[in-house]
């Protein structure tokens, strides 16, 4: 393959949109309110269109005449290279929310900052999603405010999220040589350089919520090793299941 | 004036809009017009008829024009008539419908080999909204997006509660965000505080 980081780069970051995006429509049909299914069926549709351009990109990169469903459907679970946080089951509502504030200020940052790549599809990609996580962040930064400095109920709950939660962000910074050799060549980001941004705006919308950052936690990893968590079998059962039973299916 | 190039065989296509994407279509050779022969330019112009017709399945009152979904054409004796559009929203499901609804148009103008592509980049913009998409929007009942997208500030202040939008049929200012997701992707829910209809607002991207 003649620019093997950058498909694997691209899969990653597919795999995370997908893996999430899946996760989420799981409110669809079952959310608080209304409104509120809509907009995490919208998340979730954000996060599996993006998914579809990343997958399609790293199909065309690959060049072995595989399509994006080939990418995302019919793989083993070690193949699969996500963020260890996206496949964690949604828990309650507050746990989602807490989750999806964390990464969507993560990925807002992130994709502001791809929107500079010297790769011209990946800029492209960038400057959509840029768009849709600037309205995850918004939604969900609302949320852990108005839960947070809620109820004393609702404050705990979403206490506990975030102390939950906290491990896994360790993985969303890390890179090893497929993204360093791409973050010199100007293509990917450094997720480090995004850090402080990240952090201070979580620090900011925690003191209005009343919340506490417990940052003194041991960080797991593994998700872009392939080493995953026992939740993602479960995904991928119903994830897979069209195209494990009835291959290469369309409709 | 946006003007973007395509090279085709041995000549080139530009497609050019005086107010908006999509609403003049001129092919050219790198010379001239008259490059071209007359049967390949009255294909281009059939094509182009058929799919000028094709809307947007959400919102039947835009055509892919209109929204600046349609990014060229191009007409070659080995690849046929080949169609390039760019998605909206990155998870819009109505996209394999239009391309789908491009394929028909085509088909029923006696084109055969039809292909429809998507591309990512430059990436779609609501300013590529043509002035009378916005108009026909309002008129069936979606606020159009107030700003340019381009611009972050601007282009968000409706949305982030900095401007008020329109109410698209009492014309009203006095309106309140309901909700930020509304029943596609690309739109936000709203209600009019006077005339107390609820409304969809494309939100401005």
């Amino acid at each position: 393959m003649k620019n093997e980081n950058l498909y694997k780069y691209l899969v990653r970051l597919a795999d995370n949109s997908l893996i999430f995006g899946h996760r989420i429509a799981e409110w669809t049909g079952t959310a608080p309110t209304l409104e509120e299914d809509i907009a995490l069926s919208n998340f979730a549709l954000d996060f599996v269109g993006q998914s579809r351009s990343l997958y399609t990109y790293a199909a065309e990169i690959e060049g072995q005449g595989r399509d994006e469903d080939q990418l995302a459907y019919v793989k083993l679970l070690h193949e699969y290279k996500n963020l260890l946080m996206l496949e964690q089951p949604n828990g309650d509502f507050g746990y989602t929310i807490m989750r999806a504030f964390i990464y969507s200020t993560f990925m807002h940052k992130f994709w502001l900052k791809m929107m500079d790549s010297k790769d011209a599809t990946l800029a492209a990609i960038a400057a959509k999603s840029e768009k849709e996580a600037a309205y995850h962040v918004r939604h969900s930064a609302e949320w852990v405010i108005r839960l947070g400095d809620g109820t004393e109920q609702s404050k705990q709950r979403m206490q506990t999220a975030a102390n939950e939660i906290w491990r896994f962000t360790g993985e969303m910074f890390e890179t090893d040589g497929v993204e360093q050799a791409l973050i010199a060549e100007g293509v990917a980001i450094d997720p480090k350089d995004i850090y402080d941004d990240w952090l201070s705006y979580i620090q900011d919308i925690f003191e209005t919520a009343t919340l506490t950052l417990n940052q003194d936690v041991y960080m797991q990893s593994g998700g872009r090793n392939g080493q995953h968590s026992e939740y993602l079998g479960y995904i991928l059962c119903e994830l897979q299941w069209v195209q494990r039973t009835y291959p290469n299916c369309n409709w | 004036m946006t003007v973007s190039k395509q090279i085709i065989g041995n000549v080139e296509l530009v497609t050019q809009n005086d107010t908006h994407f999509g609403a003049e279509f001129i092919v050219s050779s790198l010379d001239d017009i008259s490059a071209l022969p007359s049967q390949l330019k009255a294909d281009y112009l059939h094509a182009y008829d058929a799919i000028k017709t094709v809307c947007d399945p959400e919102i039947p009152v835009l055509t892919i024009m209109d929204l600046g979904v349609f990014r060229s054409l191009s007409i070659s004796p080995e690849a046929g008539v080949v169609v390039t559009i760019t998605p909206t929203y990155s998870g819009c499901p109505a996209m394999s419908m239009i391309a789908f609804d491009v394929e028909v148009a085509l088909g029923k103008a006696g084109f055969e080999a039809v292909n429809v592509n998507l591309s990512l980049s430059p990436a779609w913009t609501t300013d590529w909204m043509s002035d009378i998409g916005k108009e026909k929007l309002t008129d069936y009942g979606i606020a159009s997006p107030i700003g340019k997208s381009s611009e972050l500030k601007t282009g968000r202040a409706a949305l982030f509660g900095i401007t008020h939008v329109e109410c698209p049929r009492c014309k009203s200012k006095n309106t309140e965000k309901l909700a930020e997701f509304g029943s596609t992707a690309c739109k936000a829910q709203y209600r009019c505080k006077d005339c107390l209809e609820p409304f969809d607002y494309f939100k401005c991207i």
